[in-house]
């Protein structure tokens, strides 16, 4: 997913990183009413977490496409969007500037399709669903899965849009080719993805409830959180 | 923990390179890399113009050749794209060895493959010679916002709890009977995320309210801020590699 330097021009590069520029911004205006003591570990273990998953890459040689899990999600759901999508930001960022995962000049790019595309399709999934499902385990759990699944398969397209705009090779009519492969490749890596997700938010929400940020939201409607406090995780 | 200050990549040397302030390194890479992506791909020379720079760099940051080569292989996944292309491009074909491929598709792989290698290798660079701490440090002075460097302080803090919580999580399901090998491993461990991320977010809470009893309030101590900021010399000094690279860019855009 991580999109390095010469496959999309430079004057698309250009404006998707100012997009990306004006969006975080907007994320570290809004992050920091958000960011208090319990939540800057919090934000800080996600981007962790997050930078280690992105270590497994699974290339597709078929393809040419290499593809990994990206996190959003599971940010959106512990830490909420703004501050979520800072965390998926910093470990692009730090993998482009260290790492040379992506490159540095396109890091425009990477953060509009992982950190904000993902994020914010999964927040609205996340948002949707909590108060369509039953606020059970088994509720959260689907929650997180569907969201996850629809963050990856949001983002791979987030790629193929910025090809068709800027694409250094002019693929023709395999654009939607192109297009068919990041999807059918994501779909599997999403359901991957979801699982990773929902197996760890229904653990924090089982013994931490007060950790997970999309349920804390939800608290004034509910008095007594649904989800319940099961002692021994451990 | 005590060992987490540096990262797998960085090289303990005392090299000019290494003692040029974070914040100058971090913007002189920046700046070659725009300066090698905005080269027109025809221009050929230009990219051995830049690979010269990366070779005296390197030399002079005592930085081997292996070293950074093997590390390099890092980008075989992300520039896979670029062997696509050829096959998959419109236009003019030419036969090489018995395949039909793409002229566009050929010039494509190539401009992926020289910007996408240049880019590793100067990030490759900047790792070799700055430590974690410095690396932050950097861009906390370069008005990166603070919720930003607070995030990634503690991420690259917190790589060192997860993976040494998942390593004894590991050694505890082996002492339990359990026999992992290659890929049957997985199964314990996807069983177990959910517990590795609380634990590590359990230790990760202490070392944080141990943080803020010792006074942090979300920036590092004023005593790494303030001490080696860059100097103008050192400005100029770092400003010579991404230099040469704009001036060799802007004559690449100006003959093709």
């Amino acid at each position: 997913m991580h999109i390095s330097n010469g496959i999309i021009d430079g004057p698309v590069a250009a404006v998707f990183a100012a997009l990306a520029l004006a969006v975080l911004t907007f994320c570290v205006l809004r992050g920091r009413r958000d960011l208090d003591d319990r939540l800057a570990p919090m934000a800080g273990l996600v981007a962790a977490f997050i930078f280690a998953v992105q270590m497994l890459n699974f290339p597709i040689f078929t393809a040419g496409v290499s593809g990994h899990l990206l996190g959003g999600a599971l940010a959106a759901l512990l830490v909420g969007p703004w501050v979520g999508a800072l965390c998926v930001a910093v470990v692009l960022v730090v993998q482009a500037l260290v790492f040379g995962d992506g490159g540095v000049a396109m890091l425009g790019l990477n953060i509009t399709n992982m950190a904000l595309l993902g994020t914010a399709a999964a927040y609205l999934l996340i948002a949707l669903l909590l108060r369509v499902l039953p606020r059970t385990p088994t509720g959260l759990g689907i929650t997180a899965f569907v969201s996850a699944l629809v963050s990856v398969v949001v983002a791979s397209q987030g790629f193929v849009l910025q090809y068709w705009l800027g694409g250094t090779t002019d693929l023709g009519g395999n654009l939607a080719g192109l297009s068919g492969t990041m999807a059918g490749v994501h779909l599997l890596i999403g359901i991957g993805e979801g699982l990773i997700t929902a197996t760890t938010v229904v653990t924090v929400a089982k013994v931490r409830p007060d950790l997970v940020y999309a349920l804390r939201a939800l608290k004034p409607a509910v008095p007594a959180p649904a989800v319940p406090v099961a002692g021994g995780a451990r | 923990m005590g060992a987490g200050h540096a990262h797998m990549l960085y090289r303990e040397a005392s090299s000019p390179v290494h003692r040029l302030p974070p914040e100058v390194k971090i913007a002189a890479m920046v700046v070659f890399t725009v300066a090698v992506v905005a080269t027109p791909r025809a221009a050929y020379w230009a990219f051995g113009g830049y690979a010269l720079l990366v070779v005296a760099v390197a030399a002079l940051a005592r930085v081997g050749p292996r070293w950074l080569l093997g590390r390099a292989l890092i980008e075989l996944p992300f520039v896979l794209f670029a062997f696509a292309l050829p096959f998959f491009g419109t236009g003019e074909r030419v036969d090489v060895a018995g395949l039909s491929l793409s002229v566009d598709g050929l010039h494509g792989a190539w401009n992926i493959l020289a910007k996408g290698t240049l880019g590793v290798l100067a990030s490759l660079l900047l790792a070799a010679t700055t430590t974690t701490r410095d690396l932050i440090v950097g861009l906390d002075r370069l008005r990166c916002p603070q919720i930003l460097t607070q995030i990634a302080t503690f991420m690259l803090r917190y790589l060192d709890v997860l993976v040494g919580e998942a390593r004894r999580m590991r050694v505890a399901r082996m002492s339990r009977g359990d026999d992992p090998r290659f890929l049957w491993q997985l199964r314990g461990f996807a069983a177990g995320v959910g517990a590795l991320f609380l634990r590590a977010f359990e230790r990760g809470e202490r070392v944080y309210l141990a943080m803020v009893s010792r006074g942090y309030t979300g920036r590092m101590p004023a005593v790494w801020q303030g001490a080696g900021a860059a100097t103008a010399g050192q400005w100029a000094a770092a400003a010579t590699v991404p230099a040469i690279a704009a001036t060799i860019a802007a004559v690449a855009l100006v003959l093709t």
